[in-house]
């Protein structure tokens, strides 16, 4: 089973204590300064947006067939079976094709380090292990964002949609965007007004089968490609070779 | 000894100067101190031109080894050894280009213990890896040739049919797969650039400018060389150009008929515009000025034809990886001048090797070529000599 984190922007009060746990959590600076930047980064794994009256939470989505995982050379991001996108650090070689193959932009770089890492929400593996929810879960005072199993947060949010559907957007956003993800949003406006990608932009199918498409045929292109130049060289060297023993026959019969 | 001090001489020091500086920022102050690069535009003109350019710059190689070895056009045969010169010099730089780029270069050697197979980078990486050792052993001879190393030069002959036919087997893999690196981002990159067919516009578009580098570089060493140039080689290649460019515009035209984008293109917009420059360069003038056989004949308007298409080309590939991502997010990319600093060192560094090169190994044909015709023609003589007379 796949843990997953459940947002309801609708029980959100923009109290930012999320971004504080997380800060705390993976060892980042957060002081006033920070709290106010609204954009993520390096420094920044979460972030609540405000749009007037209305908030909404940004993180990595934990996408079920993450495109970061698929692209990276070296296999230093990769999807675990209990639901986070983890990042070995000690692979990476830091070419980025993360950072511009995620369709959410979330992984960010220490732009300023001599050696630079990538940066992102891994869901706080050490907590998972010891079998406890994630620090923004725990810390959220509203229960906006919370943490469980997959399945039962998508038959929550159905069920939160369906007893109160003058609340909601008919759709929980995530549930079926790039092949699902482990990150499912709920609210009340629409998710791009806040950076997010529209569901239309995005759409349902996950990312890794796009390049998969044209990936899944080098293994049969390699040896018939190889087999047609090894022919094309020797037929054109065959060729040469016969039309020299022709050409010296022809003089040959020419002197006689 | 006294250098004697040229424009182009002094060009080179200034920009070696500048480029040398830029690399110190690089490393000692990182990434985010030399370039514009941010975490909305994390690959910028590294990738975009000493990555993606690079690599179509040196498709020359493979498509003149290609087009002699594998389809016996003999008329070419003297500018491949040029063509390998250059893709061999080429992918070193792209080389030197990637630890510029990558954030921990140290770590280059990981692709080859952590593998991911499902990732393009990972197939780019490995056939980049192999075929610059493709490329060393195709330019080997020419070493051993200066230093009368016969052995040599017959161990590599014995080779050579594996060389060649894995070197084009792997160009096309890779030559390919950079378009493919793309694929990934239907939702970032402008509906202009990104078709589920980028890898095989790049491969056309990669042999099309190795047809046209052809032309650029040989033109371009004899005179340097001070040397005159075979007229019907040119012709040959320009011909070839032709075709390659038509091929290219009408995949290129099909392809945006299909995704319906034609409409869209036609009217004004800022992606628009980078668009008409790429197709105008890489297509329109240059197919105009090679249909002149005027043109087709002169070495001058062959120079300037394939010189269009190829920015033009190098502008197809800056669109891809930089202004098709603008509108997604929301703001421009200008490379910082110490990044065009450190591009404009590797050119000058590949200038200036291949220079050296040509001055040094027997490159271009001598004003002995009358012997060594003679020498190539002998043991076929002698073959076939033997084959005829078994058959008496």
């Amino acid at each position: 089973m796949s843990k997953a984190i459940l947002y309801d922007a609708t029980l959100c009060i923009g109290c930012k204590q999320c971004e504080q746990g997380c800060a705390e959590e993976n060892k980042l600076p957060y002081d006033d300064k920070i709290a106010a930047e609204a954009v993520q980064s390096e420094h920044k794994f979460t972030c609540v947006v405000t749009q007037e009256d209305k908030f909404m939470r940004r993180l990595c989505m934990h996408c079920e067939k993450p495109a970061c995982a698929s692209v990276c050379p070296v296999g230093a991001l990769h999807k675990t079976k209990e639901g986070p996108v983890a990042y070995d650090v000690w692979k990476c070689i830091g070419c980025r094709y993360c950072m511009v193959a995620c369709p959410f932009s979330q992984p960010k770089y220490e732009w300023g380090a001599l050696n630079p890492r990538v940066r992102k929400c891994i869901m706080c593996p050490n907590r998972l292990a010891a079998g406890k929810q994630t620090a923004c879960a725990e810390i959220c005072p509203t229960g906006a964002t919370k943490f469980g199993e997959r399945d039962d947060l998508v038959r929550e949010a159905k069920k939160r949609i369906a007893d109160n559907p003058a609340n909601y957007l008919p759709r929980v956003y995530g549930l079926e965007e790039v092949g699902g993800t482990s990150v499912l949003l709920l609210s009340s406006v629409e998710p791009a007004a806040f950076g997010y990608p529209t569901s239309a932009k995005l759409g349902e199918t996950p990312m890794p089968e796009y390049t998969g498409r044209v990936m899944e045929k080098i293994p049969d292109f390699i040896p018939v490609w190889t087999l047609v130049l090894g022919g094309i060289y020797w037929i054109s060297h065959r060729r040469e070779e016969v039309a020299a023993v022709e050409g010296r026959e022809k003089r040959n019969g020419g002197a006689q | 000894m006294k250098i004697k001090l040229t424009f182009w001489r002094v060009v080179f020091a200034v920009i070696m100067v500048l480029g040398l500086y830029s690399s110190y920022v690089r490393y000692f102050h990182g990434l985010g101190a030399v370039s514009n690069m941010t975490d909305q535009f994390p690959w910028g003109l590294w990738i975009g031109f000493d990555c993606l350019c690079g690599v179509m710059l040196a498709a020359g190689g493979f498509c003149m080894v290609g087009a002699v070895y594998l389809f016996n056009v003999e008329s070419l045969h003297d500018v491949v050894k040029p063509a390998v010169l250059t893709a061999f010099l080429g992918y070193l730089l792209f080389i030197v280009g990637l630890l510029f780029d990558l954030g921990r270069p140290w770590f280059i050697w990981h692709q080859m213990i952590y593998m991911n197979p499902h990732s393009v980078m990972f197939e780019v990486g490995f056939c980049v890896m192999f075929y610059t050792t493709v490329l060393f052993f195709e330019f080997l001879p020419n070493v051993f040739e200066r230093f009368h190393f016969q052995v040599g030069i017959k161990w590599v002959k014995k080779i050579y049919p594996i060389l060649i036919v894995l070197g084009i087997l792997l160009s096309t893999l890779h030559q390919s797969s950079l378009g493919s690196l793309y694929l990934i981002m239907p939702s970032k990159l402008h509906p202009f650039w990104y078709t589920p067919a980028l890898p095989f516009l790049f491969f056309g578009s990669a042999v099309a400018v190795g047809l046209a580098m052809t032309i650029f570089e040989s033109t371009q060493s004899a005179k340097a060389l001070g040397r005159q140039l075979e007229l019907s080689v040119l012709v040959r290649l320009g011909g070839a150009l032709l075709v390659a460019l038509w091929v290219n515009a009408l995949i290129r035209f099909e392809d945006f008929y299909h995704r319906g984008v034609l409409g869209q293109i036609v009217r004004p917009s800022y992606e628009a515009y980078f668009l008409w420059l790429e197709l105008a360069l890489a297509f329109v003038l240059p197919i105009a000025m090679l249909s002149f056989k005027r043109v087709r004949l002169s070495p001058g308007g062959l120079y300037l034809a394939a010189v269009i298409s190829l920015l033009g080309f190098v502008t197809n590939r800056l669109n891809i990886s930089l202004i098709g991502f603008e509108t997604y997010v929301g703001h421009h990319y200008v490379p910082k001048w110490t990044e065009f600093m450190v591009t404009l060192m590797i050119i000058a560094l590949g200038f200036a090797l291949f220079r050296l090169a040509v001055e040094y190994l027997p490159i271009f044909p001598e004003h002995k070529e009358a012997a060594t015709e003679a020498a190539a023609v002998a043991p076929v003589f002698a073959k076939s000599a033997v084959m005829s007379h078994a058959n008496d």
